[in-house]
């Protein structure tokens, strides 16, 4: 069982209170931009085993976005954080390069 | 104005914790910003409580304030005093970005009351009800069986219960199915 902390509302979240979003930090191409940046956006997506971030939503509590980092081997949460940031917060990569040193996701090392 | 009338309409599931649909209760959703100070003296004007901090909830009789999320409030008013409470928000909060609306005949209220009442919601809801964790005036949103609700403590022995009007007969009958099942001893 997954429990996740939610930084909006301080709970710490069963999974079942929780729905998944999918991918974080995703930049957004839309329209104007290439064929090639829209497909990315659209359809690739980080599939790893290990270190991988992610977006959820406190369905059944206070209803907001937060982001998490977790292994998707071991379950192992990493920590949780704002929605509203363009990359993971320094002390949350620190987190996991005590964990998993060497790491890397997309552009984050 | 049409006759209001509750969801059950003052049910009761009497027994070593009992059960009681709370009959009509004036409930306005505030959206905006937690930290106006506007906010604060309206909320204290109404119910007699003010801005509650995060994940907590104060309330007394018909009265009272619930911290729903970072941008939202849960304010407790008399039902016939639901409108004019919200013409008093509207008032105090003029010029300020916000809403205020009026749920009370979309909510269902429901008080759990009684020696066991932490393990009868223990049972239904992935929330940590340990006494050392949730405490009179905590405030927590998650789920029983299968719904969203909310519920908070107002004594030791009681347990304000809200959710939406359509599921609130399931949550009575859940409640009601809870408590007659006994404690489990956990606590």
């Amino acid at each position: 069982m997954l429990t996740l902390h939610c930084p909006n509302c301080g709970v710490h979240a069963d999974e079942t209170d929780l729905h998944a979003e999918g991918e974080a930090h995703l930049k957004r191409f839309a329209s104007g931009s290439s064929d090639d940046d829209f497909h990315d956006y659209m359809f690739q997506r980080q599939n790893p085993k290990g270190v991988h971030f992610e977006r959820w939503k406190h369905v059944y509590g206070c209803g907001k976005y937060f982001l998490a980092a977790r292994c998707t081997a071991t379950l192992e949460v990493f920590g949780t954080y704002s929605a509203q940031t363009h990359e993971p917060p320094q002390a949350i990569k620190d987190a996991i390069t005590a964990k998993r040193p060497g790491w890397s996701w997309g552009d984050f090392s | 104005m049409s006759n209001a009338v509750s969801t059950l309409n003052g049910k009761v599931a009497s027994g070593e914790v009992t059960i009681r649909e709370g009959g009509l209760r004036g409930m306005i959703t505030f959206r905006g910003d937690l930290s106006n100070a506007k906010l604060k003296s309206v909320c204290k004007t109404l119910t007699g409580f003010g801005v509650p901090e995060m994940g907590k909830a104060t309330s007394n009789g018909d009265k009272g304030v619930a911290w729903m999320s970072p941008d939202e409030l849960l304010i407790l008013v008399p039902h016939a005093q639901t409108n004019d409470a919200i013409a008093a928000i509207e008032k105090a909060m003029k010029g300020q970005h916000h809403l205020a609306k009026n749920v009370s005949d979309a909510r269902t209220h429901l008080t759990v009351q009684g020696s066991f009442a932490r393990e009868v919601i223990a049972k239904l809801a992935p929330a940590d009800l340990h006494p050392d964790h949730f405490q009179i005036g905590d405030f927590r949103r998650t789920r029983l069986g299968q719904v969203a609700a909310a519920f908070w403590m107002t004594d030791a022995e009681t347990f304000e219960v809200i959710c939406f009007r359509s599921v609130g007969e399931y949550a009575f009958d859940l409640l009601a199915a809870s408590a007659k099942a006994g404690p489990v001893g956990r606590f």
